[in-house]
């Protein structure tokens, strides 16, 4: 009991007195998986949105695979980011692995099916006579998507949150592209794993703790759009 | 010719769906400033129409034109949608504000701004809905959110306007109130309508002219009166509320009337007909009057029936009666003439109406309706 006690002593310690390497290690994680949803927000979107208004054959599979690639084990995706980051890999010459951008490019994989997933059931859920509203209004098929995508903005946000969300607290990925160098791709999660596994139980729990406040922030803001009325 | 050209007029028009034909219109035409009503029972294809006409649906064949001049199916469609808009069931607001959404087609047109707010203001106050203004569109009632999609649409000044059943999910007393102040708005601004309902009554109100559609077809069109009151078959003058619908022969001809056996008894009606020839009498329930005494003298009426009351229903404001002469007959009365006469189930009257008042269809030459000769190309 101690040990935890202690531990938590410390850890808000080292986040009111703002300790460098914490505040280093939060930044950089914000930073990269800012990026990576930023990057899976326009694949996301752009393709979520365009497989929702679209008919074409075979597209049940597309839906399915999209479906099946919100739940993709961040391992795997690690893997496959490594294998092709690899200096004999096929990426291998941009030289990148075990920098922050492969982690990006790691976790933007993970987070664009999510988007792209809520992005389409987003989309679909709109009443299917607001299109021919929409048209009937004059619009362009182009205006007709913007209009569509405004309209459905709020659960496209939970579709960010999401992203975000799942790519911040995501360790597999980020530890075996990033390789938790201190000081250059160390995050949030990787560094809980390594000061556990070292028993310095105190930062684990400072940087327990930052991830569950951004989890709060995020499941505070989904909560708040699941509790909307709808328009009429 | 082009300057006397109708504002749209449709020739062959078909769509069809999973391989069966939904909608078929031979010929179909409508005069700028006119309000056409489309009444049918559900899934007779009046909103397949209007979506058609609306290009919101790519006909499978047939042409139509605006104003003389022929609607393609790519180039000038954007243009042509710009001339229309179009109100559905539900109100479909974006969710924005009140004068966003009045805003939006205007915005979709990329007008500017000062045009824009005096067409929302002027639109809002129309349908009595200016302190809405700056609601939103999440937060204001079913009936003030279908006056906010009308004021939607006719900010644009169609020259066109679709309203697809816009009443219908609305309450009866806000429903009377919006029909209200569309038709003033509707006559004001001379707007060119075209109006789909399965409520008569909204037709007869708001229309200059109805068609009736079953099946994907238009099978009778006309003023409402003749609508009404000369329905072309059995099927129309259910639809259009005709209680009475009775199949028989005609007997005997007069100098200007003929008799017709039906059910054993004879029934006094004018028109041209053959002897011998099967006919169907429509009568209106609204023109059957009852008395009590089983004999009355001085009615001009020639068809008086001695009839049972078989059931009394009540309708609201009036009450139905339905009667037995032999053959069935239904009457209307208000609910004083049923007090009055204290008429009750299984109570002998007498049931009169005009010769006049009964509309004839004649069964022997049987039109294949609608299509007129010119069907086959």
């Amino acid at each position: 009991m101690e040990l935890i006690f202690e531990g938590i002593l410390k850890a808000f310690y080292l986040l009111f007195t703002l300790d460098p390497e914490v505040l280093g290690i939060t930044l950089l994680s914000l930073q990269v998986s800012g990026t990576a949803t930023l990057i899976s927000l326009f694949f996301g979107i752009s393709i979520g949105t365009l497989v929702a208004l679209t008919e074409f054959p075979g597209r049940r599979l597309v839906v399915s695979l999209i479906n099946t690639g919100m739940a993709l084990p961040p391992v795997v995706v690690g893997l496959f980011v490594t294998i092709f980051l690899w200096r004999n890999g096929p990426l291998g010459f941009l030289g990148i692995l075990y920098t922050p951008a492969a982690m990006i490019v790691a976790q933007a994989v993970i987070a664009t099916p999510l988007v792209m997933g809520i992005t389409l059931a987003a989309i679909q859920a709109l009443p299917k006579k607001l299109r021919l509203q929409i048209l009937a209004l004059g619009a362009t098929r182009l205006q007709m998507v913007w209009i569509l995508v405004k309209e459905a903005r709020l659960p496209l946000l939970a579709g960010v949150m999401a992203g975000f969300g799942g790519v911040i607290s995501e360790v597999g990925a980020s530890i075996m592209v990033g390789g938790n160098i201190k000081g250059y791709s160390r995050v949030l999660t990787t560094a809980t794993v390594m000061e556990t596994s070292r028993g310095n139980f105190d930062v684990a729990i400072a940087l327990g703790i930052i991830l569950l406040l951004l989890a709060y922030f995020i499941n505070f803001v989904l909560t708040h759009i699941q509790q909307r009325e709808r328009p009429r | 010719m082009i300057a006397m050209a109708p504002l749209l007029a449709v020739k062959e028009l078909q769509v069809r769906r999973g391989g069966s034909l939904v909608l078929d219109i031979s010929s179909l035409t409508v005069e700028e400033g006119t309000v056409l009503s489309l009444i049918g029972p559900n899934g007779a294809g009046k909103t397949t129409l209007m979506q058609t006409l609306a290009c919101l649906i790519k006909p499978h064949g047939g042409e139509f034109f605006f104003k003389g001049e022929k609607v393609l199916s790519n180039h000038g469609l954007l243009q042509y949608r710009r001339k229309l808009a179009m109100v559905f069931q539900e109100p479909l607001l974006f969710d924005t504000t009140v004068f966003q959404n009045v805003a939006s087609g205007l915005k979709i047109r990329r007008m500017d701004r000062s045009e824009i707010e005096k067409r929302v203001k002027q639109n809002l106050q129309r349908f009595g809905i200016s302190h809405l203004i700056d609601r939103s569109a999440r937060k204001i009632s079913g009936g003030e959110a279908q006056r906010a999609a009308l004021a939607r649409a006719l900010a644009i000044q169609p020259e066109i306007l679709f309203l697809d059943e816009p009443f219908a999910s609305l309450d009866p007393p806000t429903r009377e109130s919006l029909i209200e102040d569309l038709e003033k708005i509707l006559r004001q601004t001379n707007t060119t309508t075209i109006f789909a309902t399965h409520d008569r009554m909204e037709a007869l109100r708001l229309s200059d002219r109805i068609a009736v559609m079953n099946q994907g077809r238009i099978f009778q069109i006309g003023p409402p009166d003749e609508v009404m009151n000369q329905p072309r078959d059995e099927f129309i003058a259910s639809f259009v509320g005709v209680e009475t619908i009775l199949a028989g022969r005609v007997a005997r001809k007069g100098p200007s009337t003929f008799i017709a056996a039906i059910d054993g008894q004879e029934v006094e009606a004018v028109g041209e007909v053959e002897i011998g020839e099967p006919v169907v009498f429509c009568i209106r329930p609204e023109n059957v009057t009852l008395v009590v005494s089983p004999h009355p003298k001085g009615t001009s009426a020639r068809n008086v029936f001695p009839a049972v009351i078989t059931k009394i229903v009540s309708l609201g404001l009036y009450y139905k009666i339905n009667l037995d002469c032999g053959f069935p007959l239904v009457a209307y009365v208000t609910g004083h003439s049923l007090e009055n006469l204290s008429l009750r189930d299984g109570m002998v009257v007498s049931a009169s109406f005009k010769a006049t008042a009964i509309h004839v269809i004649r069964k022997t030459k049987k039109l294949p309706v609608p299509s007129p000769p010119s069907h086959g190309k």
